[in-house]
């Protein structure tokens, strides 16, 4: 199966089978309109397995998310057909509106307007808590 | 703006501050009397309190200043709708310093956030409830002349109780305290509140279901209630209610200089009978919470420059 390579954009690469999905739809890629191609599966050399995420424009994105979502994650910036920028993902220190606190006591739902801001608790075990009410993040 | 949320707001240097200060309030009342004339103690209690927002006021009228609240959470702003940040925007504009319970947890973070004026914690929710911990470490101070080396034993609800977690939070930073977590199976510390506050300090504990085997070597007995809203099965809460009943013939298990705390209120966790004993401490939590509430809130306005603002000057400035 090939995909043609970009000439300008960010390729997302080396993420874990099964989770290109989840960063494509938690970055929000589905209301992008530029050519986005989600690829599952491909073998690889390192992963065995993993999926790839290329968008074709240089767009602005949260690397928190991928971060959160899939560390082990890299993120390369095209242009020109060359790879100009090669980034590592690691787990944010703070991860702001990219998931819910499922918490029904907690004062963000009941108060709209507020950020959902959920701070790395323990990196071992990939373990976010509200800043608000400390409920572990699911 | 310093505000106070949560008990690791605060060092271990400032807690002594905080001990220091208080202790000074209660040998020399006089000196403190008027030393916050002018200043303005805004209580915000969005849910029914009476000891902590009376402990509240009862500090500022002895510091001197006066208090503003509101009559009810019912007739309050909030009850048309408005946010907890535009609350304390308004009532930053009033008052010199905010204490804030509400039902929801976090919301003092949120009023701590958008007050322009220092804010202390009366109680989110289940979250936190600092200065019911700051009681509890001067009581202990009072009572046994140190703050290290002691054994803690906490029994009831470990699982829900927010005083216990701030309890092991703060006192887990103290060089050879031990910890004997008294609880039925279901009412365990939670595994994440075990893992930061002693695990990975290394503080040692031990967990077991028997109050009165872990009686003899404990310094503190700290009791809790266990409470019915907590659970989902009226059936389980009927087991578990009476697991823990603190009576005078239990208290034989003690040694003679065994301190018993509560948070209080309590409902049948400690009989009546145990309040003649003098090892029984929890009406004097209550007092000594309303002197560490007298510490913590001149430490607030200082930090704040309000103090000074207001002219005060010579033996009516604490040194903080």
């Amino acid at each position: 199966m090939n995909v043609d390579p970009i000439k300008n954009g960010i390729v997302i690469d080396h993420i874990t089978a099964g989770k290109g999905a989840q960063i494509y739809s938690l970055l929000g890629l589905d209301s992008l309109d530029v050519s986005v191609a989600l690829i599952r599966n491909v073998a690889s050399k390192r992963l065995g397995r993993k999926d790839i995420i290329k968008i074709d424009a240089e767009i602005p994105v949260d690397f928190d998310v991928i971060g959160y979502v899939d560390p082990g994650a890299t993120v390369n910036i095209i242009r020109n057909g060359s790879t100009v920028e090669k980034r590592t993902m690691e787990l944010p220190e703070l991860l702001t509106d990219v998931i819910k606190c499922r918490n029904p006591r907690c004062i963000t739902t009941t108060e709209q307007e507020l950020k959902h801001v959920f701070r790395l608790a323990d990196a071992e075990k990939m373990e976010y808590r509200c800043i608000y009410c400390e409920t572990k993040a699911e | 703006m310093r505000s106070i949320i949560d008990i690791l707001d605060l060092s271990t240097e400032e807690l002594d501050e905080l001990i220091a200060t208080a202790l000074d309030i209660i040998g020399h009342p006089r000196k403190y009397s008027h030393i916050c004339d002018g200043l303005k103690l805004a209580t915000l209690f969005f849910e029914p309190s009476t000891r902590t927002r009376m402990s509240f006021e009862a500090a500022m009228y002895e510091l001197g200043g006066h208090v503003i609240s509101m009559a009810s959470a019912a007739s309050s702003s909030a009850a048309k709708g408005e946010s907890v940040a535009d609350t304390v925007k308004v009532i930053s504009c009033y008052a010199d310093i905010i204490a804030i319970r509400h039902p929801k947890e976090g919301a003092a973070l949120v009023a701590a956030n958008n007050a322009s004026i220092p804010v202390i914690n009366g109680g989110d929710g289940g979250h936190c409830h600092p200065t019911q911990t700051l009681a509890d470490l001067l009581t202990i101070y009072r009572e046994k002349g140190r703050l290290d080396g002691l054994t803690i034993g906490v029994c009831g609800d470990l699982k829900f109780g927010r005083t216990v977690h701030s309890l092991i939070n703060a006192m887990s930073r103290y060089e050879g305290t031990r910890f004997v977590l008294i609880s039925p199976e279901e009412l365990r510390v939670p595994d994440y509140v075990i893992n930061e506050a002693l695990v990975r300090k290394g503080v040692p504990y031990s967990e077991t279901t028997d109050l009165d085997k872990a009686m003899p070597e404990l310094d503190i007995l700290y009791m809790t209630r266990i409470q019915r809203e907590r659970f989902f099965n009226e059936e389980e809460y009927l087991r578990l209610k009476d697991s823990y009943i603190l009576t005078a013939d239990r208290m034989k298990n003690a040694g003679d200089d065994m301190i018993v705390m509560h948070p209080l209120p309590r409902v049948n966790e400690i009989s009546v009978a145990v309040d003649d004993d003098p090892r029984a401490c929890y009406f004097k939590q209550v007092l000594n919470g309303k002197y560490m509430r007298m510490a913590l809130m001149l430490k607030l306005l200082a930090e704040a420059g309000k103090l000074e603002s207001t002219g005060l000057n010579g033996s009516r400035t604490v040194t903080l």
